[in-house]
């Protein structure tokens, strides 16, 4: 199969979704003819006019409350905000409004618009442009949360996500933007509230999201080496959350590490921790192990930011000290 | 008065019909039979009213805290408003969201609101949908004096009149933001001359005179019709009671027992009854059987709302998603 990338395969969702539905329109800054921070829009005002794809004014409450109201009323509205820092500006539209107004008004009315944005730290933009607080968005009732891990899931998620009659928080991962993987030329969708298990193993499950997926996998490539079998689950969305598969897996293997890049404290690495705490306590052979960002805001200096990363090699030692339990 | 007795007389019984229900609000909340928080609009009927009087069934509104006479004078019928009061299952939001969210979706009511400054942006966005989806729709967006200092109120302004949205900014000045008067809030007179900034028409009207607010708002709808994009229309007004029932003194805290007196001599509806009868629009008689058939059916409102169930408990659960 051809492999694109995870930024070409957002690109190809968002095209077929606009040319089958002519109410798909995409509101966000720098989105037209720039293509969009990450070139996530790129060819795609040329090719469906400035009245669909429009760059906006750096309003966030201003458009992403536009596109409540648009979707409200009949259209399928994809915002884009440039950084996951910048919705702290329209929580607001996010939180208040679009994730009430069904529940509020009784079950009238809906709100099918995406909110695409992303996370991670790794690029040098600091403490304003490197956070990864998509946690906050799953605590909130009335919000579907994506966190897709790679090309394949890009695109099929984000094509769920605009069909979907609820308001999306679509989150993509900077440092997974520019990787390729095999995604069919067809349109296809993924699910919502269905975990892939990436990867089957006996002795110790690993949940994670977005690059952490890939980072997993690769630990429990070298793992296997030394005769630990390792399961990895990629959730692909927060809410709704697919906890039968996880539960099933952390009965069968006893063991469960959690990573998300996410702050360690009230993240989503805690909300999976819990579950297992509450629901399959009597299965646990380990502590459960949270990969997690440290509670620090994301540093500057190339060797703060480095150590306030982590990936693989972390993943690997939560492996060694879980599977240390008989 | 050039409008047919018709469409006075409508004027007549939409602002009849919320001060009615609001002084019914009134009785209900003191012996706690309403619950939660009531922020009535007694005072203020001719804005809603002249506005929604210029709008088709088609067209939208936006609403606020303060939302009964909105969605009054928009279409929402009165059983299931009470009901929502109430917090019955036969209201208007399954009583799952009370006054400050009533929403109907067939008459355009794109819900109350919570948030002081929430509906600018969603108003706007419904005037994009209007455009993008080629009707002839309009919105209107009910707004306080003091909302217009919220960061949502400059930014939807901009973004409707460089897209030229077929939006109506209705600013409803009492000139209280709760307790807080519009002079300590900001330096500016009328908040319709913020409509500059934007490059759009800022007009400010008697927001007591039905008649005044209905030309204005027909004059926007138009423009907003043809494509030319939004207006300001700032009406001046003022709330009669506190900013909700059981603020001290009917907000005897910050304002004197004159001014309230002043603003009530001034009583918009009072006003269009002594014009509709002089200039012999409407007999005394008409006037009376409009009055005594509303009380019936805010009468018949308050036994719906109470002879209702209240919403399961299974219900709390329901609606969250699609």
């Amino acid at each position: 199969m051809r492999e694109i990338t995870y930024c070409d395969a957002l690109n190809e969702a968002l095209r077929e979704c606009m040319t089958e539905d002519e109410n798909v329109v995409l509101l966000g800054e720098d989105i037209g003819s720039y293509g969009g921070i990450f070139q996530v829009t790129k060819g795609l005002q040329d090719e469906f006019g400035a009245e669909r794809i429009v760059d906006v004014p750096i309003a966030e409450a201003g458009f992403v409350g536009a596109a409540v109201g648009a979707a409200l009323t009949g259209m399928r509205p994809v915002v884009e905000i440039m950084f996951i820092d910048f919705t702290t500006v329209c929580m607001d539209m996010i939180i208040n409004q679009a994730a009430k107004m069904r529940y509020m008004f009784g079950g009238k009315g809906s709100v099918p618009m995406v909110l695409r944005t992303n996370i991670g730290a790794g690029r040098g933009t600091a403490a304003q442009h490197s956070q990864s607080f998509h946690s906050i968005f799953a605590h909130i009732p009335g919000l579907v949360v994506v966190a897709p891990s790679g090309p394949y899931e890009a695109k099929g998620l984000l094509a769920e996500a605009i069909k979907n009659d609820n308001p999306v928080i679509f989150v993509e991962h900077k440092r997974l933007y520019m990787t390729k993987g095999e995604v069919p030329e067809e349109s296809y969708r993924i699910p919502f509230g269905k975990a892939e298990i990436k990867r089957a193993g006996e002795d110790i499950t690993i949940v994670a999201t977005h690059a952490l997926v890939g980072a997993s996998l690769e630990a429990a490539e070298i793992a296997a080496k030394d005769g630990i079998s390792v399961e990895v689950i990629d959730p692909r969305t927060l809410a709704p959350l697919d906890k039968d598969t996880i539960l099933t897996s952390v009965k069968k293997t006893g063991r469960l590490i959690v990573a998300d890049e996410g702050h360690k404290t009230c993240g989503f690495a805690s909300e999976i921790t819990a579950i297992a705490a509450e629901e399959a306590i009597e299965y646990l052979k380990a502590p459960v192990i949270r990969n997690a960002s440290p509670d620090v805001p994301v540093p500057f200096s190339p060797p703060l930011e480095k150590a306030f990363m982590f990936g693989k090699d972390e993943i690997l030692e939560s492996i060694k000290k879980v599977i240390a339990y008989a | 008065m050039r409008l047919t007795k018709e469409k006075l007389s409508s004027f007549y019984q939409t602002m009849q019909t919320i001060r009615l229900f609001e002084e019914r609000i009134v009785d209900l909340y003191a012996r706690g039979q309403v619950p939660g928080l009531a922020h009535l609009y007694i005072g203020e009927e001719a804005v809603a009213t002249g506005v929604c009087g210029a709008l088709n069934k088609a067209d939208y509104i936006t609403s606020t805290h303060r939302g009964h006479g909105h969605v009054i004078a928009k279409g929402a019928a009165l059983n299931p408003m009470m009901a929502e009061l109430f917090g019955k299952v036969t209201g208007y939001c399954k009583g799952k969201g009370g006054s400050m969210h009533i929403a109907d979706m067939d008459e355009g009511i794109l819900g109350a609101n919570g948030i002081a400054g929430g509906g600018l942006p969603i108003a706007i966005g419904a005037g994009w949908s209007a455009k993008w989806r080629k009707t002839t729709q309009v919105t209107a967006c009910f707004f306080g004096d003091d909302a217009s200092s919220n960061g949502t109120f400059h930014e939807s302004l901009n973004l409707a009149s460089l897209h030229k949205l077929p939006v109506l900014f209705i600013c409803e000045n009492n000139g209280y933001g709760i307790s807080v008067s519009q002079a300590k809030c900001t330096p500016i007179k009328d908040i319709a001359s913020r409509a500059v900034a934007y490059d759009m028409p800022g007009v400010v009207v008697d927001g007591n005179n039905v008649v005044e607010v209905y030309k204005a708002a027909e004059k926007a709808v138009k423009r907003a019709r043809a494509g030319e994009g939004p207006t300001v229309i700032e009406c001046k007004t003022y709330r009669w009671r506190g900013h909700h029932e059981g603020d001290p003194n009917q907000g005897g805290r910050y304002r004197t027992k004159e001014e309230i007196q002043e603003w009530k001599e001034k009583c918009p509806i009072l006003q269009f009854e002594k014009a509709l009868l002089k200039e012999k629009k409407a007999t005394k008689t008409q006037l009376d059987e409009i009055t005594r058939a509303t009380e019936e059916a805010i009468d018949e409102a308050v036994l719906f709302a109470k002879e209702s169930d209240y919403p399961s408990i299974e219900e709390m659960y329901k609606d969250v998603l699609v």
